[in-house]
């Protein structure tokens, strides 16, 4: 099998009406579920934000807008590897596949620690928390929603990592890692759109307090 | 074509050989008694579960709206306490819709439409399974107030904050009620997946999107309201979840929340909720009315885009539940037009159905009574619903019996008759006996006459000042005589219920043996045998044409030289492939049931085992891979081990 239809074969699976992989498309459509789960999270928070009470903090001096920027390119960057790690077992090369998912769950470890270190920056030294006040729950529920979602990803990243070693995986289970890649992309897309919504708007657009 | 005729059947990924699955249990292989059913991934089996447990909780809230009409039956009735009768009402509503007709409806797209489409199971039989099992979890912790001191949760079906807040709910009845909802919604938005796949992908041969039976279309359509609908309603329940669990400020008045917005994230599910409860009813009636008017069904692509049309304005009129809060003229004059709007494809399909009758050779047996009454009473409901998209008239009737009225006429006379029709017409595929014509013919009359005379005179009583969930009323407000009435055909209508389910009792042993296609019907489900066998299809059918089972009636010689050639290729490729049992589906929702009632109940270490119990399972379910095994349909032995059919022990 030469690499030109060994590459069309991923494009199209002939058991199914069509053509579509079963996974893939179950995959796609759970995404669209999880578009309206994101979708809600965010319209709460946005919606809340534009009628602040009394006391709320004002989010441009709680941000640590440098370290979310990093943390960001760091997950942008995660995305890249995850490409090339859907290439590379495209092409039946695993071990190069393994490289590249474990830099993927990387960069998400990285993702999270960021997260972490954020959250814990704001409650002990900006004394916002989920509790003691509307936008510490909008922000706290909804950044925290999505990094359980990296978090999943890093989990699934980690045992395709292991299950990859198991006799047998090769380019057959590129299927496998593609979906998990659409699902990893995804949650990659929607932090661009938390980034932009949460953090970015509030300082080109603030709130009148 | 030829590869993909042959792997039709085909489900999940053959293992290269030499490569053993890890496997910690042995995969179950019992036909038949309690292990079969509970490690099951056969869509019919897992269907007639779903029924089963949904015909079981649609008469539990049958009894419940007794109670409430036996409370209501004269002036300053005491019969039951006020309290209970708000938990009556609560768990009423939701109990009838999200563990009754739901459920019935997913028992349909079980039975069906694998069978409609001509394929041998769903794209993924165990999580299939899991829906149900997850779907029976959700029931159970909605319903496991009854039995604790906290009670059954009393909020409304609605749940409207802050009634679910701490302060104004301290006790667990309300953590039961967000925590039961949200497995619920699990189950749906996984079953949803499934089938959205399942109708895409699945497709026999030759079956175009435009061939597929309209049952089919209105499951593919409900199932993306629902991937779309329930994560509103999920992230609004993690919102009252996080409220009442870790202090957030969701609907916390005090502290910035907004109780409004409870309300409209609660009405973008709720309103497309009200479609995915009707859109496979108007699947139903669109294959029991051709088959009975022995006539193609009238404007086939029309139906379909209607219901399509239905769907997707059904996200956009939300707020017609809201007219009274005040969202300003701009808001209100558009969710009052989006809402006329979508009475139009609605009587689109009223006007197809009318069409497909007209000019027909009627044959008036019980499935196309209910489905005349279906046309006749959902009109009705229609109407009202008109009637409350004038935002003017809509303050006025929000909130009374004449609300009560629209939507019983709607899901009693449209959702509830479609699926009364669907149960007589398809039992007998499913459990090989005919249903008792006469008695069928006696409980539908009853029934019909029980449920006007349960729900006209509420229209009177709403407009003269009723107000709904009231648990009493006095003697001078001249709502006596139109309660006494309702109460009075309430009884009629459970009478009509319980013969109904009588006669199907009845009929599953005593009943005239059906053939594989009794009603001289149109689709593929009837081209098999009753009860069908675990594979469906001997032979992977071709179709040729919209009504492809009649197209085959009407062209045996073609159709019979396709599928000798058809059964060579598929026994050339090593027989049916056949997913095998699993236990995994069970104990993954057995964990998220331990996890939801200990986290319902603020035990966060239960609920970590539980979830641990969920983690564990969803891995040895990914490690021991879907498996399978072939059959031969042709070869004696594998005949008379399966030719049976799932429900051989019954037979």
């Amino acid at each position: 099998m030469d690499a030109a239809t060994a590459t069309l074969e991923h494009h199209h699976d002939p058991s199914t009406a069509t053509g579509i992989p079963n996974k893939k498309l179950l995959l796609w459509a759970f995404l669209a579920s999880d578009c309206m789960f994101f979708g809600t999270l965010i319209s709460s928070h946005l919606v809340y934000r534009q009628h602040p009470p009394p006391g709320n903090p004002i989010a441009t001096q709680v941000f640590d807008i440098e370290l979310t920027s990093f943390s960001t390119f760091i997950l942008l960057m995660s995305s890249l590897m995850m490409a090339l790690a859907v290439n590379a077992i495209q092409r039946g090369k695993v071990k190069s596949m393994r490289t590249s998912l474990l830099t993927t769950a990387g960069f998400g470890l990285i993702f999270l620690g960021c997260q972490a270190w954020e959250f814990w920056h704001f409650v002990y030294e900006k004394h916002l928390t989920i509790t003691n006040c509307i936008f510490g729950s909008t922000f706290f529920t909804l950044t925290g929603t999505h990094g359980t979602h990296v978090a999943i990803g890093v989990l699934w990243l980690l045992s395709m990592y292991a299950y990859s070693f198991k006799k047998g995986f090769g380019e057959r289970n590129a299927v496998d890692v593609e979906s998990m890649g659409l699902y990893w992309h995804f949650v990659d897309i929607v932090w661009i759109v938390i980034f932009t919504a949460v953090y970015l708007l509030e300082y080109v657009y603030p709130v009148a307090h | 074509m030829a590869e993909a005729l042959v792997k039709s059947d085909f489900i999940g990924k053959e293992e290269p050989a030499g490569v053993r699955p890890f496997t910690l249990l042995r995969r179950p292989t019992a036909r038949t008694g309690l292990v079969a059913w509970l490690t099951t991934v056969d869509h019919k089996k897992i269907g007639v579960m779903y029924g089963f447990f949904a015909v079981v909780f649609f008469l539990l809230g049958g009894i419940e709206a007794l109670i409430i009409r036996t409370q209501l039956i004269v002036p300053n009735n005491h019969f039951v306490s006020a309290h209970f009768y708000s938990e009556l009402f609560t768990m009423h509503g939701t109990t009838m819709i999200f563990l009754a007709v739901m459920p019935l409806n997913a028992a349909f797209f079980n039975l069906l439409v694998p069978l409609q489409i001509g394929a041998r199971d769903v794209a993924f039989p165990r999580l299939n399974a899991f829906s149900l099992w997850v779907f029976v979890a959700g029931a159970v912790i909605l319903n496991a107030g009854w039995f604790l001191k906290a009670g059954a949760p009393a909020a409304g079906w609605f749940g409207y904050a802050p009634l679910t807040s701490r302060t104004f709910t301290p006790d667990i009845s309300a953590d039961l009620w967000t925590v039961g909802l949200q497995v619920l919604g699990v189950s749906s938005i996984v079953a949803s997946l499934n089938f959205i796949t399942t109708i895409i992908n699945l497709r026999a041969p030759g079956m175009t999107m435009m061939r597929v039976p309209v049952f089919t279309w209105m499951a593919l359509i409900t199932s993306f309201l629902l991937i779309l609908a329930m994560p509103s309603i999920a992230i609004a329940l993690v919102e009252v979840i996080f409220d009442r669990h870790f202090g957030t400020n969701f609907f916390e008045v005090s502290n910035g929340g907004q109780p409004i917005l409870w309300q409209h994230l609660f009405w973008i599910f709720g309103h497309p909720e009200v479609y995915i409860l009707i859109l496979p009813a108007m699947g139903y009636v669109s294959e029991i009315l051709p088959t009975f008017s022995r006539k193609p069904l009238f404007g086939y692509p029309v139906i379909v885009f209607s219901g399509a049309l239905i769907g997707f304005i059904g996200f956009g009129v939300w707020s017609h539940h809201m007219f009274t809060t005040g969202m300003g003229v701009v808001a209100t004059s558009a969710f009052a037009l989006a809402t006329m709007a979508i009475a139009v494809p609605t009587g689109v399909k009223i006007f197809n159905w009318i069409g497909t009758i007209w000019g027909g050779h009627l044959r008036m047996r019980t499935p196309m009574l209910f489905a005349l009454g279906f046309i006749w009473m959902f009109m009705i409901g229609g109407f009202s619903g008109i009637m409350h998209s004038a935002a003017p008239a809509d303050s006025q009737q929000h909130n009374s019996y004449f609300v009560v009225a629209h939507f019983h006429y709607v899901l009693i006379g449209g959702s509830l008759f479609g699926l009364l029709a669907a149960i007589y017409y398809w039992f007998p595929k499913f459990f090989g006996r005919m249903v008792n014509e006469f008695w069928g013919k006696v409980s539908f009359w009853i029934i019909f006459v029980g449920f006007n005379a349960t729900f006209f005179p509420m229209h009177f009583l709403g407009l003269n000042g009723m107000p709904r969930r009231t648990w009493t009323y006095d003697a001078n407000m001249g709502w006596s005589t139109g309660n006494l009435v309702s109460s009075l055909g309430a009884y009629l209508l459970g009478l009509g219920i319980l013969i109904y389910f009588l006669v199907l009792i009845w009929s599953r042993f005593k009943g005239a043996r059906a053939g594989p296609d009794p009603w001289d019907a149109r689709t593929l489900e009837w081209s098999i045998p009753s009860p069908p066998p675990e594979y469906n299809f001997a032979v992977t059918p071709t179709v040729h044409a919209r009504d492809a089972w009649w197209y085959e009636k009407h062209h045996p010689e073609e159709l019979a030289r396709e599928h000798a050639a058809h059964a060579g290729d598929e026994a050339a490729h090593g027989g049916i492939h056949m997913p095998d049992q699993s236990w995994y589906p069970l104990f993954a929702a057995a964990g998220l049931l331990a996890a939801g009632l200990c986290f319902a109940n603020y035990n966060l270490t239960g609920s970590l085992i539980g979830l641990g119990l969920l983690l564990v399972s969803v891995y040895l379910w990914a490690l021991e891979g879907p498996g399978g095994y072939h059959l031969h349909p042709e070869e004696p032995a594998d005949q008379a081990k399966h030719q049976a059919g799932p429900f051989s022990p019954f037979v």
